[in-house]
């Protein structure tokens, strides 16, 4: 047999049938659900008549709606409240398994999955959010879908799929001090562009990416959507095998019982074989990625900490230029504006992409010791789960936060959407851990910054951005 | 759930001249609360087609217009083709983006690129997405900004666009998807027919891999 990708492998081991076209029929090993994307499927499984194939291949947890403070209070807004009262209703009745608002268990979908061992290697995991690349840091192919295909797999365990085109994204070298995984995908973004992965499944391979820590390569793969690839991967090894270990949903491991290390064996028999050949290949060099932060209103709209906002009149390309210019003015910048200089009215680190305990560790020392600026009005940490929280409480950075002028907030998507009360006002400006700078994303007429925890932390101590290098 | 057979018809084109459309564009969250399927042609594009702040619910038909957004212009009411630049669907899974779309009277999608997610969520709720070269795109740009709109006869069973006054275009669509979208089929109904092939898959990785089936 030639030689084969991570993606070749575990999408042949997944193929339940190809129709005459070409399209297979794949099978799904596991479904995450949360509130927002699930009501409507679970009433077209009612309308139908139809019951889950495999109630326990699927885990649920409310995220968006839940509120971040004074959750003894439940849920104030009707709209929202409905939404998770119709999920707890909905698991109930179909036998699926629920971390709901009071289990410590509960968080953002994407954090809960791989800390609970829900994700595995070798898997097919989908969920009704694009984010849900994120699980590819385990070397599982998982992606987003749509209500339609979340009900699909509920009936069936299984989608109608044509398979992508492949792209390996090799990131070599070692990467500068104060530069994370966040700034590694952002810079990726920002040379492929937001459509640049699309019809693709990404590899992020090389060194750095090796290197990273699993919460780091969460992160790359988080965002993978972003640079419109469906999926990200990244292959197996020790550090993804020992993060499993133990894992409430992983394989179990003592007591007698091998299948954890016959798991193991299988999961690293899927890395890409040597000389397996891609659709595309991109190469960057971790050295010279430097901490970043966008300007405008999509990911791709991104430049290094210590550069200036581009100029639309130098850019070639008329549609290009064009969007420029609706972002810069939706943005309130002026072209060659100094990203140091832009000050900021709010700070929010948390989200499935930096809302992770090492994400929470990076921001505390920076804010240890210090304070945050008198201009900014807000600045929340919003741990990514509540096992995240209890990790940081054991840890001391929620007193770290605290003492600096933070809010230290219960576990949930919070101001990555606002679908909940943490929002930007109209004009608001915001530097953010989170993963879209879409017009209105974080609240309508909100700007929103992504960059680094690290450098959002910063940013809330000093008011405006800094380079985190020079701290 | 079954979708209603793609009817063929004629309309006039709405020029959205924006690269990276992105699905909290085309129906913001706030929207996303509703447990329901339908009902959201009001909110499509809410952020940028009204002056005020939209909420679930809302009586869209006081609300304060922007002028300037081309889903406002009269020229253009009762569209049911929407043609934009490249990326369109980007961002968010949510498949309330398409529902916004179609239960706005939108049928056919013409744009160089559409995001995957979004691709595939709009042919599961009756919508033809057309992807066509991005010189071609700028031609349809073109003839559809002028002061007379440009009207479009759209033929799935034979897989042609027809503008007015120009050629027609080929529609090039994956095979499966023109099969579900002529005959409105119910997918899940379809994968159930191979619930013999999928307890096979299954009883035979059970065997391989255990710890998935434990």
């Amino acid at each position: 047999m030639s030689p084969r990708t991570l993606y070749d492998k575990i999408w042949d081991a997944h193929v339940v049938r190809v129709d005459e076209h070409g399209t297979a029929l794949l099978y799904i090993d596991h479904q995450l659900v949360h509130e927002v994307t699930s009501p409507q499927a679970f009433e077209g499984l009612r309308l139908a008549g139809r019951k889950p194939r495999r109630p326990q291949a699927t885990l649920a947890v409310p995220d968006h709606n839940v509120p971040t403070s004074d959750r003894h209070l439940g849920i104030v807004d009707p709209v929202s409240r409905v939404q998770v009262e119709t999920l707890i209703a909905n698991c109930r009745e179909f036998g699926v398994q629920l971390f709901d608002m009071d289990d410590l268990r509960q968080g953002i979908v994407h954090v809960v999955g791989p800390e609970q061992g829900f994700t595995q290697p070798g898997m097919t995991i989908v969920c009704g959010d694009s984010h849900t690349s994120t699980h590819g840091a385990f070397g599982a192919l998982s992606f987003g879908v749509g209500t339609s295909e979340v009900e699909h797999v509920l009936a069936t365990q299984c989608l109608t799929q044509k398979k992508s085109k492949s792209m390996l994204v090799r990131v070599d070298g070692v990467l500068g001090a104060g530069v994370t995984a966040k700034d590694i995908v952002l810079a990726i973004i920002g040379e492929i562009g937001t459509a640049g992965g699309t019809g693709h499944v990404i590899e992020y391979a090389g060194d750095a990416i090796e290197a990273l820590s699993m919460e780091g390569r969460m992160t790359v793969c988080n965002m993978a959507i972003e640079a419109g690839a469906r999926a990200g991967l990244i292959g197996i090894d020790q550090k993804t095998i020992e993060y499993l270990r133990g894992r409430p949903l992983a394989p179990p491991d003592g007591n007698g019982r091998d299948d954890f290390e016959r798991a193991a064996k299988y999961w690293l028999s899927l890395n890409s074989d040597p000389g397996a050949e891609y659709d595309r290949v991109v190469q960057l060099d971790a050295a010279s990625i430097r901490p970043q932060v966008t300007w405008g209103t999509s990911p791709e709209m991104v430049a290094p900490v210590d550069a200036k906002v581009p100029d639309p009149a130098e850019i070639a390309d008329p549609v290009k230029a064009g969007s420029y210019r609706h972002a810069l003015a939706y943005m309130g910048l002026e072209p060659g504006a100094t990203i140091k200089q832009i000050a900021l009215d709010k700070v929010f680190i948390g989200s499935c992409t930096n809302g992770r305990i090492e994400d929470l560790r990076a921001a505390a020392e920076v804010a240890k010791g210090q304070r945050v600026a008198g201009s900014i009005k807000q600045a929340l940490v919003v741990p990514g789960s509540g096992l995240v929280k209890e990790q940081a409480e054991a840890e001391g950075l929620d007193q770290i936060f605290i003492a600096a002028g933070f809010e230290w907030r219960d576990p949930g998507c919070s101001m990555c959407l606002a679908m909940n009360a943490d929002r930007l006002e109209p004009g608001e400006r915001c530097a953010s851990t989170s993963n879209r700078n879409f017009e209105g994303r974080q609240g309508q007429g909100g700007r929103t910054h992504l960059v680094s925890p690290a450098m959002a932390a910063a940013a809330a101590i000093h008011g405006h951005f800094v380079d985190v290098r020079e701290l | 759930m079954p979708m209603q057979p793609f009817e063929n018809f004629t309309s006039v084109v709405v020029p959205l001249d924006r690269a990276n459309v992105d699905t909290d564009a085309i129906i913001p969250k706030q929207f996303l609360k509703s447990i329901q399927r339908t009902g959201f042609g009001p909110y499509l594009f809410d952020e940028w087609r009204y002056h005020d702040h939209g909420e679930p619910g809302m009586d869209c038909s006081n609300r304060p217009l922007n002028p300037d957004f081309v889903l406002n212009d009269p020229r253009y009411q009762g569209a049911k083709i929407l043609l934009a630049r490249q990326n369109f669907g980007c961002g968010s899974s949510r498949e309330h983006a398409p529902w916004a779309l179609a239960d706005y009277g939108f049928r056919v999608l013409i744009a160089p690129s559409f995001a995957d997610i979004f691709h595939q969520n709009a042919t599961k709720n009756g919508i033809l997405p057309v992807v066509l070269d991005e010189a071609l795109v700028d031609e349809l740009f073109a003839l559809a900004g002028g002061d007379t709109p440009l009207t479009m006869a759209v033929d799935l069973h034979n897989l042609k666009l027809s503008p007015e006054g120009r050629a027609s275009i080929e529609i090039n669509i994956d095979p499966f998807h023109h099969h579900c979208l002529i005959h409105g089929l119910d997918d899940i109904a379809l994968t159930l027919e191979h619930a013999d092939a999928i307890t096979a898959y299954e009883q035979r990785r059970a065997t391989e891999t255990p710890w998935l089936f434990a």
